[in-house]
Protein backbone atom coordinates (compact mmCIF):
# COMPACT_ATOMS: atom_id res chain seq x y z
CA UNK A 1 0.00 0.00 0.00
CA UNK A 2 1.31 3.55 -0.74
CA UNK A 3 1.14 6.29 1.93
CA UNK A 4 -2.42 7.97 1.69
CA UNK A 5 -1.82 11.72 0.69
CA UNK A 6 -4.26 14.42 2.62
CA UNK A 7 -7.73 15.21 0.29
CA UNK A 8 -7.32 18.88 -0.66
CA UNK A 9 -10.77 19.90 -0.86
CA UNK A 10 -14.29 19.54 1.48
CA UNK A 11 -16.85 19.85 -0.64
CA UNK A 12 -20.12 20.62 2.02
CA UNK A 13 -23.50 19.86 0.83
CA UNK A 14 -25.04 22.20 3.20
CA UNK A 15 -28.25 21.34 2.03
CA UNK A 16 -30.27 20.07 -0.45
CA UNK A 17 -32.86 22.38 -0.60
CA UNK A 18 -33.05 24.84 -3.37
CA UNK A 19 -35.37 27.18 -4.63
CA UNK A 20 -34.48 25.88 -8.70
CA UNK A 21 -35.61 22.71 -9.78
CA UNK A 22 -32.60 22.11 -12.77
CA UNK A 23 -32.92 19.30 -14.51
CA UNK A 24 -29.22 18.44 -14.47
CA UNK A 25 -29.26 18.76 -10.72
CA UNK A 26 -26.08 17.08 -9.46
CA UNK A 27 -27.94 16.03 -6.17
CA UNK A 28 -29.23 12.20 -6.06
CA UNK A 29 -32.50 11.82 -6.90
CA UNK A 30 -33.60 10.84 -3.33
CA UNK A 31 -33.08 14.45 -1.61
CA UNK A 32 -32.58 14.67 2.09
CA UNK A 33 -34.85 16.51 3.91
CA UNK A 34 -34.06 19.62 6.46
CA UNK A 35 -34.76 17.72 9.63
CA UNK A 36 -31.65 15.66 8.94
CA UNK A 37 -29.24 18.54 8.05
CA UNK A 38 -26.12 18.55 10.29
CA UNK A 39 -25.60 21.41 12.80
CA UNK A 40 -23.77 24.49 12.73
CA UNK A 41 -21.38 22.96 15.38
CA UNK A 42 -21.19 19.80 13.82
CA UNK A 43 -19.93 21.83 10.81
CA UNK A 44 -17.53 23.74 12.52
CA UNK A 45 -15.71 20.59 13.86
CA UNK A 46 -15.66 19.02 10.51
CA UNK A 47 -14.04 22.09 9.06
CA UNK A 48 -11.27 22.22 11.91
CA UNK A 49 -10.86 18.24 11.48
CA UNK A 50 -10.52 19.59 7.58
CA UNK A 51 -7.85 21.95 8.10
CA UNK A 52 -5.73 19.52 10.66
CA UNK A 53 -5.94 16.86 7.82
CA UNK A 54 -3.98 19.25 5.26
CA UNK A 55 -7.61 20.38 3.74
CA UNK A 56 -6.96 23.32 1.34
CA UNK A 57 -10.32 24.47 0.39
CA UNK A 58 -14.46 24.54 1.53
CA UNK A 59 -16.64 23.91 -1.22
CA UNK A 60 -20.09 25.21 0.13
CA UNK A 61 -22.68 24.07 -1.87
CA UNK A 62 -26.11 22.16 -2.13
CA UNK A 63 -28.79 22.84 -3.08
CA UNK A 64 -28.70 26.14 -2.44
CA UNK A 65 -26.08 27.16 0.34
CA UNK A 66 -27.83 29.97 1.37
CA UNK A 67 -30.60 28.35 2.34
CA UNK A 68 -29.32 27.53 5.41
CA UNK A 69 -29.88 30.25 7.69
CA UNK A 70 -26.80 30.16 9.51
CA UNK A 71 -24.59 30.42 6.03
CA UNK A 72 -22.83 33.42 7.59
CA UNK A 73 -21.74 31.69 10.38
CA UNK A 74 -20.66 28.98 8.77
CA UNK A 75 -18.17 30.74 6.36
CA UNK A 76 -16.59 32.45 9.55
CA UNK A 77 -16.02 29.25 10.89
CA UNK A 78 -14.46 27.58 7.96
CA UNK A 79 -12.43 30.37 7.40
CA UNK A 80 -11.49 30.82 10.83
CA UNK A 81 -10.48 26.99 11.00
CA UNK A 82 -7.97 28.09 7.98
CA UNK A 83 -9.64 26.91 4.93
CA UNK A 84 -9.97 29.06 2.05
CA UNK A 85 -14.02 29.73 1.38
CA UNK A 86 -15.89 28.95 -1.82
CA UNK A 87 -19.23 29.65 -2.58
CA UNK A 88 -21.52 27.76 -5.09
CA UNK A 89 -24.58 29.34 -5.36
CA UNK A 90 -27.69 30.42 -7.99
CA UNK A 91 -27.79 33.49 -6.06
CA UNK A 92 -31.77 33.39 -4.97
CA UNK A 93 -31.72 34.13 -1.58
CA UNK A 94 -29.15 36.85 -1.37
CA UNK A 95 -29.52 40.58 -0.77
CA UNK A 96 -27.10 43.07 -0.44
CA UNK A 97 -26.84 42.77 3.44
CA UNK A 98 -26.59 39.32 3.13
CA UNK A 99 -23.30 39.71 0.82
CA UNK A 100 -21.58 42.27 2.33
CA UNK A 101 -22.06 40.18 5.88
CA UNK A 102 -20.45 36.74 4.04
CA UNK A 103 -17.69 38.94 2.51
CA UNK A 104 -16.91 40.14 6.14
CA UNK A 105 -17.16 36.99 7.48
CA UNK A 106 -14.22 35.64 4.91
CA UNK A 107 -15.73 34.48 1.92
CA UNK A 108 -12.98 34.02 -0.52
CA UNK A 109 -14.60 32.83 -3.73
CA UNK A 110 -18.01 32.87 -5.33
CA UNK A 111 -19.54 31.02 -8.22
CA UNK A 112 -22.07 32.15 -9.70
CA UNK A 113 -24.19 29.47 -11.70
CA UNK A 114 -26.04 30.84 -14.82
CA UNK A 115 -28.46 28.29 -16.38
CA UNK A 116 -28.25 30.17 -19.55
CA UNK A 117 -27.92 33.87 -20.77
CA UNK A 118 -31.42 34.61 -22.11
CA UNK A 119 -33.80 34.71 -19.79
CA UNK A 120 -36.51 32.56 -21.33
CA UNK A 121 -33.77 29.25 -21.99
CA UNK A 122 -32.62 30.04 -18.16
CA UNK A 123 -35.81 30.00 -16.97
CA UNK A 124 -36.71 26.76 -18.59
CA UNK A 125 -34.07 24.42 -17.40
CA UNK A 126 -34.23 25.94 -13.95
CA UNK A 127 -38.18 25.60 -13.53
CA UNK A 128 -37.84 28.64 -12.05
CA UNK A 129 -37.76 32.54 -12.86
CA UNK A 130 -34.26 33.26 -11.89
CA UNK A 131 -32.15 35.11 -14.29
CA UNK A 132 -32.64 38.70 -13.39
CA UNK A 133 -31.72 38.04 -10.02
CA UNK A 134 -28.75 36.33 -10.75
CA UNK A 135 -27.47 39.65 -12.94
CA UNK A 136 -28.17 41.78 -10.11
CA UNK A 137 -25.68 39.34 -7.50
CA UNK A 138 -23.45 40.52 -10.57
CA UNK A 139 -24.17 43.77 -10.32
CA UNK A 140 -23.49 44.02 -6.47
CA UNK A 141 -20.43 41.56 -6.57
CA UNK A 142 -18.35 45.09 -8.03
CA UNK A 143 -18.52 46.56 -4.67
CA UNK A 144 -16.30 43.42 -3.12
CA UNK A 145 -13.04 41.89 -3.16
CA UNK A 146 -13.40 38.49 -3.61
CA UNK A 147 -12.87 36.66 -6.39
CA UNK A 148 -15.96 35.79 -8.82
CA UNK A 149 -16.27 32.63 -11.31
CA UNK A 150 -19.56 32.60 -13.03
CA UNK A 151 -20.20 29.11 -13.89
CA UNK A 152 -22.36 27.99 -16.97
CA UNK A 153 -23.78 24.42 -17.12
CA UNK A 154 -23.73 23.71 -20.71
CA UNK A 155 -26.00 21.26 -22.78
CA UNK A 156 -28.11 20.83 -26.15
CA UNK A 157 -30.07 23.91 -25.39
CA UNK A 158 -27.37 26.74 -24.72
CA UNK A 159 -24.35 25.40 -25.99
CA UNK A 160 -25.09 27.81 -29.28
CA UNK A 161 -25.00 30.92 -26.71
CA UNK A 162 -21.86 30.61 -25.36
CA UNK A 163 -20.43 34.31 -26.87
CA UNK A 164 -23.16 35.42 -24.67
CA UNK A 165 -22.22 34.06 -22.23
CA UNK A 166 -18.68 34.89 -22.30
CA UNK A 167 -20.06 39.04 -23.27
CA UNK A 168 -21.69 38.61 -20.03
CA UNK A 169 -18.83 37.94 -18.28
CA UNK A 170 -16.25 40.73 -19.97
CA UNK A 171 -18.78 43.19 -18.66
CA UNK A 172 -18.96 42.17 -14.92
CA UNK A 173 -15.99 41.71 -11.96
CA UNK A 174 -15.87 38.13 -13.00
CA UNK A 175 -12.13 36.60 -13.24
CA UNK A 176 -12.83 32.86 -14.39
CA UNK A 177 -15.67 31.46 -16.51
CA UNK A 178 -16.43 28.20 -16.20
CA UNK A 179 -18.09 26.13 -18.96
CA UNK A 180 -18.94 22.82 -17.61
CA UNK A 181 -20.82 20.60 -19.88
CA UNK A 182 -23.55 18.33 -18.27
CA UNK A 183 -22.24 15.33 -17.01
CA UNK A 184 -24.71 12.42 -17.10
CA UNK A 185 -25.84 11.16 -13.59
CA UNK A 186 -28.73 11.31 -11.40
CA UNK A 187 -31.58 13.97 -12.64
CA UNK A 188 -28.84 14.29 -15.91
CA UNK A 189 -29.45 10.61 -17.03
CA UNK A 190 -32.53 10.83 -16.73
CA UNK A 191 -32.77 14.04 -19.10
CA UNK A 192 -30.24 13.28 -21.04
CA UNK A 193 -31.87 12.69 -24.51
CA UNK A 194 -32.77 16.05 -24.17
CA UNK A 195 -29.46 17.45 -22.63
CA UNK A 196 -26.89 16.19 -24.74
CA UNK A 197 -25.55 17.85 -27.25
CA UNK A 198 -24.55 17.14 -30.96
CA UNK A 199 -20.96 16.14 -32.40
CA UNK A 200 -21.34 19.68 -34.67
CA UNK A 201 -22.91 21.61 -31.96
CA UNK A 202 -19.40 20.46 -29.33
CA UNK A 203 -17.13 20.81 -32.24
CA UNK A 204 -18.34 24.43 -32.76
CA UNK A 205 -18.14 25.33 -28.93
CA UNK A 206 -14.63 23.72 -28.58
CA UNK A 207 -12.81 26.01 -31.44
CA UNK A 208 -14.64 28.93 -29.66
CA UNK A 209 -13.38 28.41 -26.36
CA UNK A 210 -9.77 28.21 -27.53
CA UNK A 211 -10.39 31.05 -29.90
CA UNK A 212 -11.23 33.07 -26.48
CA UNK A 213 -9.13 31.32 -24.16
CA UNK A 214 -6.42 32.86 -26.12
CA UNK A 215 -7.69 36.23 -26.62
CA UNK A 216 -8.84 36.96 -22.91
CA UNK A 217 -5.21 35.21 -21.41
CA UNK A 218 -4.87 37.51 -19.10
CA UNK A 219 -7.65 39.09 -18.18
CA UNK A 220 -10.10 36.08 -17.84
CA UNK A 221 -9.92 31.98 -17.22
CA UNK A 222 -11.79 30.06 -18.86
CA UNK A 223 -12.20 26.55 -18.03
CA UNK A 224 -14.20 24.01 -20.17
CA UNK A 225 -15.29 20.78 -19.56
CA UNK A 226 -16.14 18.59 -22.49
CA UNK A 227 -19.40 16.21 -22.15
CA UNK A 228 -17.36 12.95 -21.96
CA UNK A 229 -19.49 11.08 -23.89
CA UNK A 230 -17.68 12.66 -26.70
CA UNK A 231 -14.23 12.31 -25.53
CA UNK A 232 -11.31 9.55 -26.85
CA UNK A 233 -10.13 8.79 -22.90
CA UNK A 234 -12.37 9.14 -19.60
CA UNK A 235 -12.29 12.07 -17.15
CA UNK A 236 -9.76 11.22 -13.82
CA UNK A 237 -13.40 11.68 -12.15
CA UNK A 238 -12.62 13.82 -8.65
CA UNK A 239 -9.29 13.39 -9.11
CA UNK A 240 -9.40 9.61 -8.90
CA UNK A 241 -11.74 8.13 -6.07
CA UNK A 242 -10.45 9.13 -2.63
CA UNK A 243 -7.57 10.20 -4.01
CA UNK A 244 -8.23 14.24 -3.77
CA UNK A 245 -11.40 15.42 -1.86
CA UNK A 246 -14.19 14.27 0.62
CA UNK A 247 -18.16 15.11 -0.16
CA UNK A 248 -20.32 15.60 3.01
CA UNK A 249 -24.19 15.22 2.43
CA UNK A 250 -26.56 17.15 4.32
CA UNK A 251 -26.81 14.83 6.83
CA UNK A 252 -23.11 14.45 7.39
CA UNK A 253 -22.52 11.09 5.22
CA UNK A 254 -19.01 11.23 3.44
CA UNK A 255 -18.51 10.56 0.34
CA UNK A 256 -15.84 10.02 -2.55
CA UNK A 257 -18.05 12.09 -4.99
CA UNK A 258 -21.88 13.38 -5.85
CA UNK A 259 -23.11 9.81 -7.22
CA UNK A 260 -21.36 7.17 -5.13
CA UNK A 261 -24.68 6.69 -2.97
CA UNK A 262 -25.90 4.79 -6.07
CA UNK A 263 -23.07 2.30 -6.15
CA UNK A 264 -24.59 -0.80 -4.24
CA UNK A 265 -22.66 -2.58 -1.48
CA UNK A 266 -21.21 0.51 -0.59
CA UNK A 267 -21.70 2.15 3.54
CA UNK A 268 -20.80 5.80 4.25
CA UNK A 269 -19.19 6.71 7.71
CA UNK A 270 -20.96 9.42 8.95
CA UNK A 271 -19.26 12.90 10.27
CA UNK A 272 -21.75 12.55 13.76
CA UNK A 273 -19.88 9.01 14.47
CA UNK A 274 -16.39 9.57 13.02
CA UNK A 275 -13.44 11.83 12.33
CA UNK A 276 -12.59 13.21 8.93
CA UNK A 277 -9.29 11.86 9.70
CA UNK A 278 -10.49 8.07 10.20
CA UNK A 279 -13.05 8.42 7.55
CA UNK A 280 -10.46 9.05 5.19
CA UNK A 281 -7.85 6.78 6.28
CA UNK A 282 -10.73 3.94 7.13
CA UNK A 283 -13.67 4.15 5.20
CA UNK A 284 -14.74 0.71 3.60
CA UNK A 285 -16.32 3.13 0.54
CA UNK A 286 -13.35 5.21 0.19
CA UNK A 287 -11.21 2.13 0.26
CA UNK A 288 -13.14 0.29 -2.11
CA UNK A 289 -12.01 1.63 -5.35
CA UNK A 290 -8.69 3.94 -4.35
CA UNK A 291 -5.34 2.94 -5.87
CA UNK A 292 -5.38 -0.11 -8.61
CA UNK A 293 -6.22 -3.08 -6.95
CA UNK A 294 -10.22 -3.02 -7.89
CA UNK A 295 -9.17 -2.36 -11.74
CA UNK A 296 -10.04 -4.58 -14.98
CA UNK A 297 -8.94 -4.85 -17.95
CA UNK A 298 -8.00 -3.21 -19.85
CA UNK A 299 -7.47 -0.74 -16.92
CA UNK A 300 -5.40 -2.96 -14.90
CA UNK A 301 -2.26 -2.80 -17.12
CA UNK A 302 -3.23 0.43 -19.48
CA UNK A 303 -0.74 3.26 -19.65
CA UNK A 304 -3.58 5.74 -18.95
CA UNK A 305 -3.98 4.19 -15.24
CA UNK A 306 -2.80 6.90 -13.41
CA UNK A 307 -3.78 9.45 -15.31
CA UNK A 308 -7.65 8.89 -15.27
CA UNK A 309 -7.82 6.33 -12.93
CA UNK A 310 -10.25 3.85 -15.03
CA UNK A 311 -12.50 6.93 -15.42
CA UNK A 312 -15.98 7.54 -13.67
CA UNK A 313 -17.28 4.22 -11.45
CA UNK A 314 -21.09 5.95 -11.21
CA UNK A 315 -20.63 6.10 -14.92
CA UNK A 316 -19.48 2.38 -15.20
CA UNK A 317 -22.10 1.66 -13.11
CA UNK A 318 -24.99 3.55 -15.22
CA UNK A 319 -23.69 1.84 -18.21
CA UNK A 320 -22.07 -1.12 -17.70
CA UNK A 321 -24.19 -2.49 -15.03
CA UNK A 322 -21.07 -2.81 -13.35
CA UNK A 323 -19.13 -0.01 -10.87
CA UNK A 324 -15.80 -1.88 -11.18
CA UNK A 325 -15.82 -1.92 -14.76
CA UNK A 326 -13.28 0.26 -16.98
CA UNK A 327 -15.41 3.79 -17.85
CA UNK A 328 -17.45 3.15 -20.81
CA UNK A 329 -16.92 6.19 -22.28
CA UNK A 330 -13.32 5.26 -22.85
CA UNK A 331 -12.00 3.99 -26.11
CA UNK A 332 -10.85 1.09 -25.03
CA UNK A 333 -13.46 -0.28 -22.65
CA UNK A 334 -15.36 -2.99 -23.70
CA UNK A 335 -18.93 -1.30 -23.99
CA UNK A 336 -17.96 1.64 -25.59
CA UNK A 337 -20.19 0.42 -28.19
CA UNK A 338 -23.38 1.30 -26.00
CA UNK A 339 -22.47 5.22 -25.59
CA UNK A 340 -21.63 5.24 -29.39
CA UNK A 341 -24.93 4.17 -30.05
CA UNK A 342 -26.43 7.20 -27.73
CA UNK A 343 -24.29 9.55 -29.86
CA UNK A 344 -25.42 7.65 -33.30
CA UNK A 345 -29.41 7.85 -32.36
CA UNK A 346 -28.74 11.92 -31.30
CA UNK A 347 -26.64 12.52 -34.49
CA UNK A 348 -28.53 11.21 -37.21
CA UNK A 349 -32.03 12.49 -35.72
CA UNK A 350 -33.30 15.83 -37.86
CA UNK A 351 -32.28 19.13 -35.92
CA UNK A 352 -35.64 20.22 -35.92
CA UNK A 353 -36.55 17.69 -33.56
CA UNK A 354 -33.62 18.38 -30.91
CA UNK A 355 -34.76 21.68 -29.98
CA UNK A 356 -38.22 20.37 -29.55
CA UNK A 357 -39.36 21.78 -25.48
CA UNK A 358 -39.34 18.32 -23.68
CA UNK A 359 -41.01 17.00 -20.60
CA UNK A 360 -38.24 17.73 -18.84
CA UNK A 361 -37.54 15.80 -15.31
CA UNK A 362 -37.51 18.65 -13.01
CA UNK A 363 -35.87 18.28 -9.39
CA UNK A 364 -38.39 18.78 -6.72
CA UNK A 365 -37.47 20.78 -3.51
CA UNK A 366 -37.16 18.71 -0.22
CA UNK A 367 -39.24 19.99 2.79
CA UNK B 1 3.29 41.47 -21.12
CA UNK B 2 6.22 41.70 -18.21
CA UNK B 3 5.54 44.19 -15.55
CA UNK B 4 6.26 47.63 -15.04
CA UNK B 5 9.63 48.07 -12.85
CA UNK B 6 7.54 50.95 -10.78
CA UNK B 7 4.46 49.24 -10.61
CA UNK B 8 3.26 47.92 -7.25
CA UNK B 9 1.68 44.41 -7.91
CA UNK B 10 -0.95 43.17 -4.54
CA UNK B 11 -2.82 40.20 -4.73
CA UNK B 12 -6.33 39.69 -6.18
CA UNK B 13 -9.37 39.30 -5.25
CA UNK B 14 -9.77 36.28 -3.70
CA UNK B 15 -5.87 35.10 -3.81
CA UNK B 16 -4.07 34.99 -0.44
CA UNK B 17 -1.43 33.73 1.33
CA UNK B 18 -2.64 30.75 4.25
CA UNK B 19 -0.92 28.38 5.96
CA UNK B 20 -1.24 24.26 5.26
CA UNK B 21 0.76 21.54 6.62
CA UNK B 22 2.74 23.44 8.42
CA UNK B 23 3.67 25.31 5.02
CA UNK B 24 2.94 28.56 3.52
CA UNK B 25 0.53 28.69 0.29
CA UNK B 26 -0.91 31.14 -2.09
CA UNK B 27 -4.62 30.17 -2.26
CA UNK B 28 -5.92 31.24 -5.14
CA UNK B 29 -9.66 29.87 -7.07
CA UNK B 30 -9.34 26.66 -7.60
CA UNK B 31 -5.63 26.34 -7.43
CA UNK B 32 -2.92 26.28 -4.86
CA UNK B 33 0.52 27.25 -4.99
CA UNK B 34 3.26 25.94 -2.33
CA UNK B 35 5.59 29.02 -1.32
CA UNK B 36 9.22 28.22 -0.36
CA UNK B 37 12.13 30.52 -0.18
CA UNK B 38 12.43 33.01 -2.67
CA UNK B 39 9.02 32.44 -3.76
CA UNK B 40 7.04 33.33 -0.40
CA UNK B 41 9.93 36.41 -0.21
CA UNK B 42 8.42 37.47 -2.93
CA UNK B 43 5.24 36.86 -2.76
CA UNK B 44 4.81 38.41 1.12
CA UNK B 45 5.88 41.59 -1.23
CA UNK B 46 3.08 42.12 -2.87
CA UNK B 47 1.15 44.25 -0.79
CA UNK B 48 0.69 47.03 -3.55
CA UNK B 49 3.13 49.00 -1.49
CA UNK B 50 6.29 47.59 -2.92
CA UNK B 51 7.42 48.33 -6.43
CA UNK B 52 8.76 45.46 -8.85
CA UNK B 53 12.27 47.52 -8.38
CA UNK B 54 11.71 47.57 -4.50
CA UNK B 55 11.28 43.84 -4.43
CA UNK B 56 13.92 43.01 -6.97
CA UNK B 57 16.30 45.19 -4.60
CA UNK B 58 15.28 43.52 -1.56
CA UNK B 59 16.01 39.96 -3.11
CA UNK B 60 19.02 40.72 -4.17
CA UNK B 61 20.40 41.66 -0.97
CA UNK B 62 18.83 38.39 0.77
CA UNK B 63 20.14 36.48 -1.64
CA UNK B 64 23.34 38.35 -2.48
CA UNK B 65 25.61 34.94 -3.63
CA UNK B 66 23.59 35.08 -6.48
CA UNK B 67 24.08 37.20 -10.00
CA UNK B 68 21.86 40.47 -9.35
CA UNK B 69 20.99 39.85 -12.86
CA UNK B 70 19.65 36.56 -12.08
CA UNK B 71 17.65 37.42 -9.38
CA UNK B 72 15.76 40.03 -11.44
CA UNK B 73 14.83 37.49 -13.93
CA UNK B 74 13.75 35.00 -12.23
CA UNK B 75 11.49 37.26 -10.41
CA UNK B 76 10.29 39.09 -13.36
CA UNK B 77 9.42 35.58 -14.62
CA UNK B 78 7.43 34.70 -11.12
CA UNK B 79 5.32 37.88 -11.29
CA UNK B 80 4.17 36.92 -15.09
CA UNK B 81 3.56 33.33 -13.78
CA UNK B 82 1.33 34.88 -11.57
CA UNK B 83 -0.49 37.18 -13.38
CA UNK B 84 -1.02 34.37 -15.97
CA UNK B 85 -2.70 32.95 -13.16
CA UNK B 86 -4.50 35.75 -12.45
CA UNK B 87 -3.21 36.34 -9.01
CA UNK B 88 -1.63 39.82 -9.28
CA UNK B 89 -3.21 43.25 -9.80
CA UNK B 90 -0.30 45.97 -10.48
CA UNK B 91 -1.60 49.35 -9.55
CA UNK B 92 0.54 52.07 -11.30
CA UNK B 93 3.97 53.26 -10.51
CA UNK B 94 2.53 57.31 -9.39
CA UNK B 95 3.77 57.08 -5.56
CA UNK B 96 0.90 56.67 -3.33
Amino acid sequence: MTTLSNPLALIAELTHRCPLHCVYCSNPLELQTRTSELSTDVWSRVFREAAELGVLQADFTGGEPLARPDIVELVRTARAAGLYVNLITSGLPLDETKLASLVEAGLDHMQLSFQGVREETANEISGTKSHAQKLRVLDWLRGHRIAVTLNFVIHRRNIDQLEEMLALAESSCATRVEFANVQYYGWAFANLENLLPTRAQLDHSVEFVKREQERLQDKIRIDFVVPDYYAKYPKPCMGGWARKLILLTPSGDALPCHAAQIIPGLSFENVKDRSLREIWEHSAAFEKFRGEAWMQEPCKTCDRREQDFGGCRCQALLLAGDAAATDPVCSLAPLRPKVDAILAGLNAAPPSQLLVKPAWLYRPNPT
Amino acid sequence: MPPELNSRPRLAPGCRLGENNQQRVLQMPERALRLIGPSLEIIERCDGQHTVQQIIADLQKIYSKAAPQKVEQDIIGYLELLQKERALDFESGASL
